[in-house]
């Protein structure tokens, strides 16, 4: 083999492995699909998005002991409210409930793989679609 | 006539009262002054119901039914153990064998005995004298079962499937009558009383036993009326007339 053919094997190989070392680091960087959040149907959420996302479940928890204590029934925090305006419709027509991987909750907790206990009790859908069609709150 | 209409008919109405729609046909209403949903409850109310047993017909499940619908229990098929909120319940004097049917639920005691034998104070009287369960802190150890001497509290056994959005039941906590806490928040009566005067004899009288100008308060007064097993002391919220 030549001078000059040795230098260009050395040179397609240094290419090869600069577009897979490339390649691989695309990968990595891409990391897996982000979670697509149905948006809500009324105009604005109660509270500033980036606030919800991490403090939802310290809202909905105070408004529990509130409501089930002392009867205080504020629509802003409340769960069914949050329920009503992030139905996601199903097939059927009625809301898909929790065990849809569609539903508003799921779509986030199963990305951030953390169980929500709520709707082993609370409905996790709205009695009618209407209802949730309706609500602004 | 539509719930609307209805409503603006009894707009300004307050208390229980009977409408005389046509001759022989009248609608029972109960239009209380509803909350603010930002207002806490307070003791100056105390929720109670008169029930006229003497009202009550032969093998008439209208009240049960109607809690069925409102809280979403029932169905099951487990009748030892299905959860149970309201009973239609005959008693009969060995003696005479006169029967008489009463509806037996909670009886939303002043000195509830499920109070006081619970761990984790999951059980709790609200201050306008509703006892419910928080099923929030309910472990289900099932202690209030026992100390109830009404038999008014279940377990529920199995997961529960499709709840009502405002009466949340789930498995491993205990349940009971909430008197349509819901309901009462939204200025309403409970089902109960309301399916059994629409449907029914009227035997179930609901109102504010703190409110002297109260249908119920005054007829406690003017009534004699026993509480099933006063001699415990618990004070029921509920009172029984013809009993």
């Amino acid at each position: 083999m030549t001078a000059r053919g040795r230098l260009v094997l050395v040179a397609a190989l240094a290419a090869l492995v600069a577009v897979a070392a490339g390649a691989a680091a695309l990968t990595r960087f891409k990391g897996t699909d982000r979670p697509h959040v149905p948006r809500g149907q009324g105009e604005a959420c109660v509270a500033d998005t980036d606030w919800i996302r991490r403090n939802h479940m310290v809202a909905l928890d105070r408004q529990r002991d509130a409501t089930v204590h002392e009867g205080l029934r504020t629509p802003r925090f409340s769960l069914a409210g949050c329920l009503a305006c992030h139905a996601v419709a199903g097939e059927d027509g009625r809301a898909v409930t929790a065990a849809d991987s569609r539903h508003f909750c799921r779509v986030c907790h199963d990305y951030a793989a953390v169980r929500v206990d709520c709707f082993d009790c609370h409905a996790s859908r709205p009695e009618r679609m209407a209802e949730a069609a309706g609500s602004k709150r | 006539m539509s719930a609307p209409d209805r409503r603006e008919l009894l707009r300004g109405l307050a208390g229980a009262a009977t409408i005389a729609l046509a001759p022989g046909v009248t609608l029972h209403v109960f239009e209380a002054q509803a909350r603010a949903p930002d207002q806490k409850v307070s003791a100056k109310t105390r929720w109670g119901m008169l029930i006229d047993v003497g009202k009550c017909g032969d093998g008439c499940t209208a009240c049960v039914e109607a809690c069925k619908t409102e809280n979403g229990w029932g169905g099951g098929t487990r009748s030892r153990t299905d959860a149970q909120w309201i009973r239609a319940l005959t008693v009969r004097d060995p003696k005479t064998k006169a029967a008489v049917t009463l509806p037996m639920m909670c009886q939303h005691c002043a000195n509830p005995p499920c109070v006081d034998v619970c761990p984790t104070g999951a059980s709790f009287r609200r201050a306008d004298g509703i006892v419910l369960v928080d099923k929030h802190i309910c472990i289900g150890c099932r202690y209030c079962v026992m100390a109830c001497p009404y038999g008014a509290r279940s377990f529920v056994h199995e997961a529960v499937t499709d709840p009502k959005p405002h009466a949340p039941r789930g498995k491993g906590t205990v349940e009971s009558c909430t008197l349509c806490v819901h309901r009462i928040d939204a200025g309403h009566e409970p089902a109960c009383a309301e399916a059994c005067a629409d449907r029914a004899g009227g035997a179930m009288l609901f109102g504010d036993l703190n409110d002297p100008d109260s249908e119920i308060a005054k007829r406690v007064v003017r009534y004699r009326t026993v509480k099933v097993r006063a001699d415990l002391g618990c004070d029921p919220g509920v009172a029984y007339r013809n009993l």
